[in-house]
């Protein structure tokens, strides 16, 4: 059951991240991206981390997918993107062993047997239980460093984004080539 | 026919390697941010399965972690990206090459 579930989730999250990287239309690349987000956070209760399933859900296909709708008005979403490409096989093939490589480096540890676990938690609680636990006792430091990263994150992110607010798009950036644009400032 | 660690680990090499061809292959700013998603999520796969097919939490909380920083990744990038567009009004790779080179 639970292996019949995984192939259905596994070959879904595959085709969608195909859609993302091979489509035209930038706003078939994110709905795809968002279903996919989706799907994982699936694959994520079928291994039984199921808080974790809970917070893919929540913070990728919720806030960040929302985040990148939002970044998407600022940007001509319904052009279509032209990009002259190198030949795809190539790529595919260099990559594909390039991730392998890396599997297969910090795989490594993990088929010698003399592997113990660290951190296991308390028996026989459930999986939010135990995460809690551990994360407010042996990593709480991180816990605390990764809130005020956040923090430093939302605060860059308002001051990047609201420069010259007050002017349209339209008005700052008037078909002007970009080359123009720097002997401008020049 | 059970699942393995081997299956999980199968699938985030997939992920990743499409992540990786977004990179190399796309020239638009927002796609390569879409790849980048792609990858960090691959990883935060083969974590999880590490991690319960070991029977160590280490693993999920640092794909929570992760998660945390990718939060903020897409923060920093979607406002440098909004600068970017309003200064050279594309998002086009090519078009950010000022060198004649």
């Amino acid at each position: 059951m639970e292996a019949i579930a995984f192939y259905i989730f596994s070959i879904l999250i595959t085709g969608l991240f195909l859609v993302t990287i091979l489509s035209r239309n930038i706003l078939y690349s994110m709905s795809s991206l968002a279903a996919g987000m989706v799907l994982i956070s699936g694959l994520f209760f079928v291994l039984g981390a199921d808080f974790l399933g809970a917070v893919q859900l929540v913070v990728y296909s919720g806030a960040v997918m929302a985040l990148y709708a939002f970044g998407m008005m600022f940007f001509d979403a319904t052009k279509d993107i032209k990009e002259k490409n190198s030949p795809g096989w190539l790529v595919f093939l260099l990559s594909g062993v390039s991730a392998l490589i890396m599997v297969v480096i910090f795989a490594a540890p993990s088929i010698g047997k003399n592997i113990k676990p660290l951190v296991t938690g308390t028996k026989g609680a459930d999986n939010p239980h135990v995460i809690g636990e551990v994360l407010f006792t042996k990593y709480l430091i991180p816990f605390e460093v990764a809130a005020v990263m956040l923090l430093v994150a939302m605060i860059a992110g308002i001051i990047l984004a609201s420069k010259k607010m007050d002017k349209s798009l339209s008005e700052v950036y008037v078909g002007t080539d970009p080359e123009a644009e720097l002997k401008e400032q020049k | 026919m059970t699942l393995t660690l081997t299956h999980y680990l199968v699938l985030s090499v997939l992920l990743f390697s499409i992540g990786i061809a977004g990179v190399i292959r796309r020239k638009n700013l927002l796609m390569l941010f879409f790849a980048t998603e792609i990858m960090l999520n691959a990883a935060n796969i083969a974590f999880a399965a590490i991690s319960v097919y070991i029977g160590d939490l280490s693993g999920q909380l640092f794909a929570l972690f992760i998660i945390a920083i990718a939060a903020s990744e897409v923060a920093v990038g979607l406002g440098l990206l909004i600068l970017a567009y309003k200064k050279y009004g594309t998002l086009d790779l090519d078009k950010y090459s000022v060198m004649k080179g």
